[in-house]
């Protein structure tokens, strides 16, 4: 089936098995290789995106749900002239990445949390990142770049 | 050195994202089939039959390949009691052991052909755990007449030097399996083009990567190039290449197609190599006033169903069981048992953690025993600082260590006074919500093989820019950032003009790779090396051309540019010093061994709060010393740390790998395995603290595994010691509800 999405502003139109799901849609339809996939229980997080500006597990929504729809990935955050979102900034300088594998997803996650919650206490951004697992970093810095994004006012 | 440094690496993986094994759209690739793994559903059993005509009469499904096609093909397996094939023959040993590969067109399709993939199994008794294992009514490998490998050390027969202690504390525990789960699966792509294979993988090794493959597939190797991309986690479960892995690499020479693989979470839960999965029978024994006399481990490690590394394990528990302690009495041993379960290999710390979880409860078993402050009896008992060099009853050579003083720093930071203070408060009131606080105090040990070393080459370009090829393989430590520091450092380049590369055969002919926190010490010092033999060769160069003396010549950082003293006019950049030095360029080559291991120390103080009605505990405080000598980025240095606590934490806490009674794995999805969440972890507070060593250049021993050696048994500690005073002495982790509430009415039932 023909499966139509806009992402990160683009508008990629893909045929794709009926069973495709959006975070496959992304990584092998719009070539957009960051979201990545890290289980197949739904439990941690690295496929998130945004979904008409929602935070979604993108590995358990199919590609056919998100048709005609918005979606924002990691890819889409730095402006078009290339600066950084607060986010990717704050990550960047308060270490919350090592291996960077879960980052991606983590990072979609935060933003979301930020938009909902712009002022979080410490313990609620750990409550909000509960659904996105790090084996790496221990969470601490993590913590630390979402806490100095929203300082930031993202 | 010493600089807080953000990474190089960051922009692009937090903006693009990393290029891990699946997101590869390389040439080679291009037009790549899918590979998926039909895996065993028993734990034991005979195949007695492979039916693979549904699957390859599908349409789009490319081959379908059997450990009868490998065993016909493939070079024999070296004749080993235990040896384990690339697919399954006759005999599957746990459940996930992989029996067939499907290469299929589509992605998705793979499940759906493995599906009709029809083996008969016999199924056979499970030999689910040790116990079973020792039994031996169920051999895993009949001809060797054992489910027991290997053993070593002391078999505890020895004089009983326990006879003359005051006190004598003797327990079994567990150090329960783990499952390593990084966040990003094994994966391998492979392709095969004008009779060379080109692997990909996710792995902490590229060469040996190469060597097993080529080993495998009777290919010189030559004739394999291997190159890492971005790997999203290894913790010691990525070293090398495993069956799955080389099995991708035979479907592409086989096939004739490129051919890609990533296995599912749950494919991961068993076919990635567990950690851990020791029995302690501890035995420790002293003097009423704190003075530890006579300790003994004896260890069991269960190997899975095919042994791997794990004597290896075993012996760094047996050889690391005394810690940090000074005991005149020290015997320690160890079996290993195969039981048909996934195999267990390295996984952060990879046999430390378990000797310090070991002595560590012991030390806290022997202190409550005479009634002494845990911290108290363990000053008595530290390796004091001028005994250094020191050797240990377990034939280690610890080379410096400040424990006393580390244990001193992590107490006063953590307020351990007014913690206690704090707890003997809560006990009064004796409501529902108490208080522990657990120590660990540490030694382990780094360089994983520091014999062999590590590899550098180091390349002055023409415009001016360097190019580091290092033998290390970073999968999130940060050794582009690192690697870039030393450069600058020694030749004061800037380092928006370093460019490190790793993990390409190819590109660098001998490397070694990531693993036992060898890296700085190793690695690092072969960069750093390669740049002062650069910087040598750059001022003779100069000497040369400028007509002066090596001894008047001086590198002006700010201008870039090497010039005679007082000749502020004339200066030479470095790319100009690279095309003066012809044609084997401005570059050193070096490769760094060291005849010793490090040996890293520190102490923890663990927090918690836990509820006596319910059992539920929570980690409220971790705070930490942990030494590794001299930082060379504190950033990197902290992120190591807090990486490690956390997973420390998690074994202490929630994480356990669980088979039921006929060997199926039940904590096979992450819904199941407690995999520690940000909800279950506080901030961490880190202390610094740098004793070098004299083992390297750069004075340094390895961050890497050490937080997670020393979070373990501050939080099992704490755990116990917070309901202590109901007259628990002793938890097996995890320290689960149902084990804590357990632990406390068996207490009272006992008093």
């Amino acid at each position: 089936m023909k499966v139509t999405i806009t992402v990160n502003g683009e508008k990629i139109q893909e045929d794709v098995e009926d069973r495709t799901l959006l975070v496959h849609f992304l990584r092998d339809g719009a070539n957009l290789t960051a979201t990545n996939i890290g289980c197949d229980t739904t439990s941690c997080g690295a496929c998130t995106v945004l979904l008409d500006g929602e935070s979604v597990k993108s590995c358990t929504v199919l590609a056919a749900q998100a048709d005609g729809a918005e979606v924002t990935t990691v890819e889409g955050l730095a402006s078009p002239d290339g600066e950084l979102h607060p986010m990717q900034r704050a990550f960047q300088a308060e270490h919350g990445l090592q291996c960077g594998f879960c980052t991606p997803g983590m990072v979609m996650a935060a933003v979301s949390l930020l938009k909902e919650n712009p002022h979080p206490t410490e313990e609620q951004v750990r409550t909000g990142l509960e659904g996105n697992l790090c084996r790496c970093t221990g969470y601490h810095n993590i913590v630390r770049a979402v806490l100095a994004a929203a300082e930031e006012g993202a | 050195m010493g600089t807080r440094v953000v990474r190089v690496e960051d922009p692009r993986l937090l903006t693009a994202g990393g290029t891990y094994t699946d997101d590869l759209r390389e040439p080679l690739l291009t037009g790549a089939a899918y590979a998926t793994f039909v895996r065993s559903p028993h734990a034991h059993a005979r195949i007695t039959g492979i039916d693979v005509s549904a699957a390859q009469d599908e349409p789009g499904v490319v081959a379908v390949l059997t450990g009868q096609d490998a065993a016909a093909e493939l070079p024999a397996p070296p004749d080993n009691p235990n040896a384990e094939p690339l697919l399954a023959t006759d005999t599957v040993r746990y459940v996930g052991e992989p029996v067939a590969l499907v290469v299929t067109d589509g992605r998705y399709q793979g499940e759906d052909a493995a599906e009709l993939v029809s083996v008969d199994y016999e199924p056979l008794p499970a030999v689910i755990d040790i116990d079973d294992a020792l039994r031996g009514e169920t051999l895993l490998f009949p001809e060797s007449g054992s489910n027991v490998v290997a053993s070593g050390g002391g078999d505890g027969s020895g004089d009983d030097a326990f006879a003359d202690c005051e006190v004598v504390v003797e327990r079994t525990i567990v150090n329960q399996r783990v499952a390593p789960a990084p966040l990003e699966t094994r994966a391998a792509a492979a392709a095969w083009a004008d009779e060379r294979l080109t692997v990909w993988v996710s792995t902490q090794n590229a060469h040996w990567a190469r060597d097993a493959i080529a080993g495998a597939l009777g290919l010189e190797p030559a004739a394999v190039r291997v190159i890492t991309p971005d790997v999203g986690g290894g913790f010691g479960a990525k070293i090398g290449a495993d069956r799955d892995g080389i099995a991708v690499a035979w479907a592409a020479r086989r096939t004739g197609r490129p051919v890609r693989w990533v296995e599912t979470r749950s494919e991961n839960l068993v076919g990635m190599t567990h950690g851990r999965g020791q029995r302690h029978a501890i035995k420790i024994g002293g003097t009423r006033d704190g003075r530890i006399t006579a300790y003994r481990l004896g260890v069991i490690q269960d190997a899975g169903g095919y042994p791997r590394m794990a004597t290896l394990l075993a012996t760094l528990t047996q050889t690391m069981a005394s810690g940090v302690y000074d005991i005149p009495h020290v015997e320690a041993g160890f079996q290993v048992v195969v039981t048909n379960t996934t195999p267990v290999a390295a996984y952060r710390g990879a046999g430390r953690p378990e000797a310090t979880a070991a002595v560590e409860r012991a030390v806290d078993m022997f202190a409550a025993e005479i009634g002494m402050d845990p911290a108290e009896v363990r000053r008595r008992n530290f390796i004091a600082p001028d005994k250094f060099p020191y050797t240990t009853p377990g034939g280690m050579e610890y080379d410096t260590g400040e424990y006393a003083a580390a244990l001193d720093r992590v107490l006063s930071a953590a307020g351990y006074d007014e913690l206690r203070a704090e707890q003997a408060r809560r006990r009064e009131q004796g409501g529902p919500v108490q208080l522990g606080v657990g120590l660990s105090t540490y030694v382990e040990i780094t360089g994983g093989v520091p014999e062999i070393g590590e590899t550098a080459r180091l390349e002055v370009h023409d415009d001016g820019t360097v190019t580091v090829l290092t033998g290390s393989s970073p999968h999130g430590q940060g050794h582009a950032t690192a690697w870039a520091m030393l450069v600058q450092d020694e030749l004061g380049i800037p380092m928006d003009k370093i460019t490190v590369r790793h993990g390409d055969t190819d590109a660098i002919p001998v490397g070694i790779g990531t693993f036992g926190s060898r890296s700085l010490q190793l690695g690092g010092t072969a960069v750093h090396q390669a740049a002062v033999n650069v910087k040598e060769r750059a001022r003779e160069l100069a000497a040369d051309e400028l007509e002066a003396d090596k001894a008047d010549l001086e590198f002006d950082v700010a201008g870039g540019v090497w010039r005679v003293r007082g000749t502020p006019d004339i200066g030479l950049d470095w790319g100009r010093l690279a095309r003066l030095a012809g044609p084997d360029g401005l570059a050193a080559d070096v490769h760094f061994t060291s005849p010793k291991s490090t040996f890293p120390f520190g102490a923890h103080v663990a927090v918690v709060e836990a509820d006596v009605e319910t059992g539920k505990v929570r980690l409220v405080r971790h705070v930490t010393v942990d030494d590794a000598g001299p930082v060379l980025n504190p950033v990197l240095a902290e992120g190591q740390r807090q990486g490690g606590i956390a997973q420390g934490a998690a074994q202490a806490l929630l994480e356990e790998v669980l088979y039921d009674s006929d060997g199926n794995p039940v904590t096979s999805t992450l819904v199941d395995y407690p995999f520690i969440t940000a909800t279950e972890l506080p901030s961490f507070e880190l202390v610094d603290m740098a004793t070098p060593t004299p083992l390297n250049p750069l004075g340094v021993k390895g961050i890497g595994e050490a937080g997670t050696i020393g979070a373990t048994p501050a939080v099992q500690n704490a755990v116990v010691d917070a309901v202590a005073h109901l007259g628990v002495r002793h938890i097996d982790m995890p320290t689960t509800p149902q084990r804590v509430w357990t632990a406390i009415n068996e207490a009272r039932a006992g008093q």
